[in-house]
């Protein structure tokens, strides 16, 4: 007779470093069932943000997560600019998708790191945790900040690109460059590395549809879903991005997507740079937004934000209601880790590139099968 | 002084010598926007390496020195972060690492934030900054290792940054 055991881990354990709570049931190796208990981070943003004028907005937003933290601002910011008709700039827009493409480096290079450290390849993490720093002194250097660089203002973005910055940037891209190449090839030959991705935690695309997947989760499994694609932003129609897509499914395939990113963001980044357009860095906008709602999507590294915004024609906004993409993959990580071995689980929730900070909001149960 | 006073005070050199060179940190996150957790595991990477100051960031509270916080408490983890430091085996140091642990930052007056994170644990020592670079995180620490040499409490440290930019593209 088998016997079940409830494996409780968390809030504060050693693999991720921030707090949650699963509770893993298993028989003897076997995973037979998961649930995840969030909430410890909730703040209560988006009652906080009703306090708030909408610039202080703009910064509160920025920390809703401090890995992507521009894509938070800049989605709001274009949902503003959308509720008072104003349209930014064409330089400031360029310059918003540019700093989305870094900070979509610097997100993927820093997954890669947190996932082979989930894998026990830490010699993988520190590599790739190392390249990154060439991100982050760019990011720097075009904002003063490693972490929350504060790009958007409403209406346009608060720093231009100088030529010497432009030089810079593009060295510092060509040398990630070389160094993503060699870690695609890292996860696709290394042996040990494959034994525990490759065929691990597959996600059908049916599957990755009904559970309502984003981003690279949802594209490793073949669903074409990417907002910068789909509905372009900023300067997404000037310079457009190439969706990458796997069908595999499995987590091999959500490293190789990841990374084979990277190489059109790189690409674009450089597009950018050298078609950077002339104009104003700013548009005038209102201090009071017109009464409206709007819905304003945007492409985050790990998949799509949306933001709902209700404004009532005063200085602050009357409701703002975020979804995150994490929130989203979570169902995907419940749904594959049933029958996986309980060594893999640290491996699927680090597949979805998980962010607690910023979908801490609800409570996930997946009832017994 | 008696011999039996002289063997303690001997030991207490070890220990403080052991402590000092080789604190063990365990770092918890109460509610903080990933940004400071990021920039803490910054410091273990190639470019900061603070292993070469014996620090090291390790999984259970039973093991650590010294907790690092990040964040500003929330109502949910207020009993976690408590049951944490309790957990730690005296002597025990409390290292601050952001402006939301501070004083809740940017998220005061959200309901469910407490506020910083002396709220609920003492704290020996904060490291401002949204977020703090590796740098200043590093400096903070070597500060605290500084204080628990001489046996004083850390003092206020100003420290005006150099210009950055500087740094190998
Ligand atoms: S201090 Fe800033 S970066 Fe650090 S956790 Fe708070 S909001 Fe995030």
């Amino acid at each position: 007779m088998s016997e079940k055991f409830v494996i409780p881990i968390g809030p504060q354990h050693p693999a991720l470093k921030e707090p949650s709570h699963f509770e893993i049931f298993v028989d003897g190796e076997e995973v037979i069932n998961a649930t995840l208990r969030l909430g410890y981070v909730h703040r209560g943003i988006e009652k906080g943000a009703e306090q708030r004028t909408w610039t202080q907005n703009l910064y509160l937003m920025e920390r809703i997560c401090g890995i992507c933290s521009h894509v938070h601002a800049l989605a709001f910011a274009q949902g503003v600019e959308a509720l008072a008709g104003v349209q930014a700039p064409p330089r400031a827009r360029a310059i918003r998708q540019l700093v989305a493409e870094l900070e979509r480096l610097h997100s993927h290079l820093l997954w890669l790191g947190v996932a082979a450290h989930e894998a026990g390849f830490d010699a993988l993490f520190m590599y790739s945790w190392r390249d990154r720093e060439t991100v982050m002194d760019l990011l720097e250097l075009l904002s003063g900040n490693r972490v929350n660089y504060s790009a958007n203002l409403l209406g346009g973005v608060k720093f231009d690109v100088t030529p010497d910055q432009k030089v810079r940037i593009l060295d510092g891209v060509s040398f990630l460059e070389e160094r993503v190449q060699y870690y695609l090839n890292v996860v696709n030959s290394d042996e040990t590395f494959l034994g525990r991705t490759r065929g691990v935690g597959v996600l059908s695309r049916e599957e990755a549809e009904r559970l309502g997947a984003v981003g690279p989760t949802a594209r490793a499994s073949g669903v074409p879903r990417d907002v910068r694609v789909d509905v372009p932003y900023a300067a997404y129609t000037e310079f457009p991005v190439r969706m990458v897509l796997s069908q595999q499914g499995d987590l091999q395939a959500r490293f190789v997507v990841r990374l084979e990113e990277l190489f059109e963001s790189i690409r674009v980044i450089r597009e950018i740079l050298n078609n950077l357009p002339e104009s104003e860095l700013t548009a005038r906008m209102p201090r009071r937004i017109p009464a409206g709602e709007v819905i304003s999507r945007v492409e985050a590294p790990r998949g799509e934000l949306f933001y709902f915004i209700v404004s009532n024609g005063s200085d602050k906004p009357e409701r703002v209601k975020v979804r995150t993409p994490s929130l989203a993959n979570w169902g995907t990580v419940l749904a594959t880790a049933p029958g996986h071995k309980l060594a893999d689980i640290p491996m699927l929730v680090a597949g979805i590139d998980p962010c607690f900070s910023c979908n801490d909001r609800t409570v996930v149960v997946k009832t017994v099968r | 002084m008696s011999d039996k006073d002289k063997g303690v005070g001997f030991l207490d050199k070890i220990r403080t010598w052991a402590r000092v060179n080789s604190p063990w940190a365990l770092h918890y996150n109460s509610g903080s926007c990933n940004g400071c957790d990021i920039e803490i595991l910054a410091t273990l990477t190639p470019r900061y390496d603070v292993e070469r100051f014996g620090i090291k960031l390790q999984g259970s509270p039973r093991h650590a020195d010294v907790l690092i916080c990040t964040g500003p408490v929330t109502m949910q983890s207020r009993d976690r972060l408590r049951r944490i430091y309790e957990q730690m085996p005296e002597p025990k140091f409390v290292v601050v690492v952001g402006s939301c642990g501070i004083s809740g930052g940017v998220f005061q007056g959200c309901y469910n934030v407490l506020g910083g994170i002396e709220k609920v644990i003492p704290v020996d020592m904060y490291i401002p900054g949204c977020p703090p670079k590796p740098e200043a995180i590093i400096f903070g620490i070597v500060q605290l290792l500084e204080a628990l040499k001489t046996g004083r409490k850390p003092e206020a440290v100003a420290v005006i940054p150099e210009p950055q930019f500087e740094n190998k593209a």
